[in-house]
């Protein structure tokens, strides 16, 4: 089996123009950005938070300080994955009790990254709010959870797999659909 | 991958990549010791067996608390109310103990070689907790963590260790570890615990038994705990062993100005560290016993952690978790 990419989904320019308007969208809906803070998951979630952090203080003013989480520890995977991940630091230098955070990933799927997050964020104190932003839900959920600000929605198949590429970690800027073939 | 591992016995086989693999594993865990809620489901329904041959508080407590952080359950051994003491063998206590289906062991034994000789015979994990006069790994290793949070590294640093070198596998540890680094270890203590063979250790080990002069230079200073039923006359009595190798103040003073001071806990004040010395901000001791909680969370979590049944990773394996 290969996985071959099968086709683009999303252009620099086209990253760049929907983190604008999540941008704008997310400071329209948290009153301002007053008290919010976001939180990247590790790893494509973390240069996210950052561009989004940076266009939210463009157009409000307010602060957005921004931390990262590592959902390894809370993953209910464990012990099926191999290899074994490998753990990494979480970030989070302010207080989390009522703030309203945001947590920022590349992609939705399951649900199950973001259960893991919420639950590695309880942990640490108790939100006032927390609400989700993704630049790409393709959907197939095995959780009741939804995102609040979504970049693009998109069908897929169960095959499919959604490859978000930014250059602070892939040192490209697209968004495709890979499909495995036989 | 090479780095990873199945038990924990010894830090003298592991390789350098692979001892700053687990530090850099820890550094997680470290952060999490300051989390309100210190409670992971991580482990959960997993048994980790702690089994203490030979008596422990700090490093039993140490390893429970680590277990328990990640969620998972503890089954305790402890020699004196166990059956070792009415003539079982270490093999079939062993057997006993894997009979109920421990996902790992941690052992500690007054013989050295004790945790190696288990590891061969059973299908779970072992971590040595201290074997004899051997190794005592998750010691080693939480020293270099703290060694390398306070001066900002491991490499070539200059080291010296004070005290019964001969019966310590803390100290046999450290210069493991330290030594795979390009450290230079000078090691002191009377001369009836420090025999030559000492020096074929590792590479630039000494031996200087004039404490004033082994400090000289130092930028770690280690020193051991001495078990007092060994210092008696006429080899040695504890007034003199005082008067030649505590740590004091004064002669703390000959190392370097920011010099470090780690001690492995028991410690007896004014036996062979002076009270100043023990509370000084050189002092690292109390930060050693909460890296000790987060290497040991490390290990746990990098040996019990994973899957029983690797597979070969699809690159899925990435984004199926989203």
């Amino acid at each position: 089996m290969r996985i071959v990419e099968k086709r683009q989904l999303m252009s620099a320019d086209e990253i760049r123009r929907t983190l604008e308007r999540l941008a704008h969208e997310i400071v329209e809906k948290t009153g301002g950005a007053k008290d919010l803070a976001l939180i990247g998951v590790r790893r494509r979630g973390i240069p996210l938070a950052g561009r989004l952090a940076k266009s939210i203080r463009a157009s409000s003013k307010a602060e957005v300080p921004v931390g990262t989480l590592d959902i390894t520890l809370y993953r209910d995977d464990l012990s099926t994955v191999a290899p074994q991940p490998v753990v990494q630091s979480s970030e989070i230098s302010f207080p989390v009790d009522d703030r309203d955070l945001l947590l920022v990933d590349d992609v939705l799927y399951t649900g199950r990254t973001v259960r893991a997050a919420m639950n590695g964020l309880f942990d640490l104190g108790r939100p006032r709010r927390i609400r989700l932003c993704v630049l790409v839900d393709r959907g197939h959920r095995e959780l009741p959870i939804e995102a609040s600000f979504i970049g693009r929605a998109v069908e897929t198949s169960d095959s499919e797999i959604i490859e978000v590429r930014l250059n602070e970690v892939d040192h490209e800027e697209r968004v495709v659909v890979m499909d495995r073939v036989e | 991958m090479s780095h990873r591992f199945h038990h924990l016995l010894a830090i003298e086989p592991l390789s350098r990549e692979q001892i700053t693999f687990l530090l850099d594993q820890a550094k997680p865990f470290q952060e999490f010791q300051r989390y309100p809620l210190k409670k992971l489901a991580t482990l959960r329904g997993k048994t980790i067996s702690l089994s203490f041959f030979e008596n422990s508080t700090r490093t039993r407590i140490s390893f429970a608390t680590a277990a328990s952080r990640l969620g998972a359950d503890t089954m305790n051994l402890q020699a004196e109310s166990s059956s070792v003491k009415k003539g079982e063998s270490l093999i079939d206590t062993v057997r006993t103990l894997e009979a109920m289906r421990p996902d790992a062991i941690v052992m500690r034994h007054s013989s050295s070689g004790a945790a190696e000789f288990i590891s061969r015979r059973v299908d779970v994990p072992v971590i040595n907790a201290g074997d004899g006069t051997h190794e005592h790994p998750t010691q080693g290793l939480l020293d270099a963590l703290t060694i390398r949070d306070r001066l900002g590294r491991l490499d070539g640093l200059r080291v010296t260790i004070i005290g019964d070198i001969l019966h310590s596998r803390v100290a046999r540890s450290n210069i493991h570890l330290l030594a795979k680094f390009g450290a230079k270890v000078t090691l002191c203590g009377p001369a009836m615990w420090l025999p030559r063979e000492l020096d074929c250790l590792a590479p630039n080990v000494v031996r200087v038994p004039v404490l004033e002069e082994a400090l000289g230079d130092a930028q770690v200073v280690m020193a051991l705990r001495i078990q007092q039923e060994r210092l008696h006359e006429p080899s040695l009595p504890a007034d003199e062993y005082i008067l030649r190798y505590q740590l004091t103040p004064a002669r703390l003073r000959l190392a370097r100005p920011d010099a470090i001071v780690l001690h492995p806990g028991p410690m007896i004040r004014g036996l062979e560290i002076d009270p100043a010395v023990a509370d000084s901000p050189q002092s690292c001791i109390l930060e050693q016993v909460t890296n000790g909680l987060a290497v040991r969370m490390a290990i746990l979590f990098e040996l019990v952690a994973g899957s029983t049944d690797p597979q070969e990773p699809g690159k899925d394996s990435i984004h199926a978790s989203h």
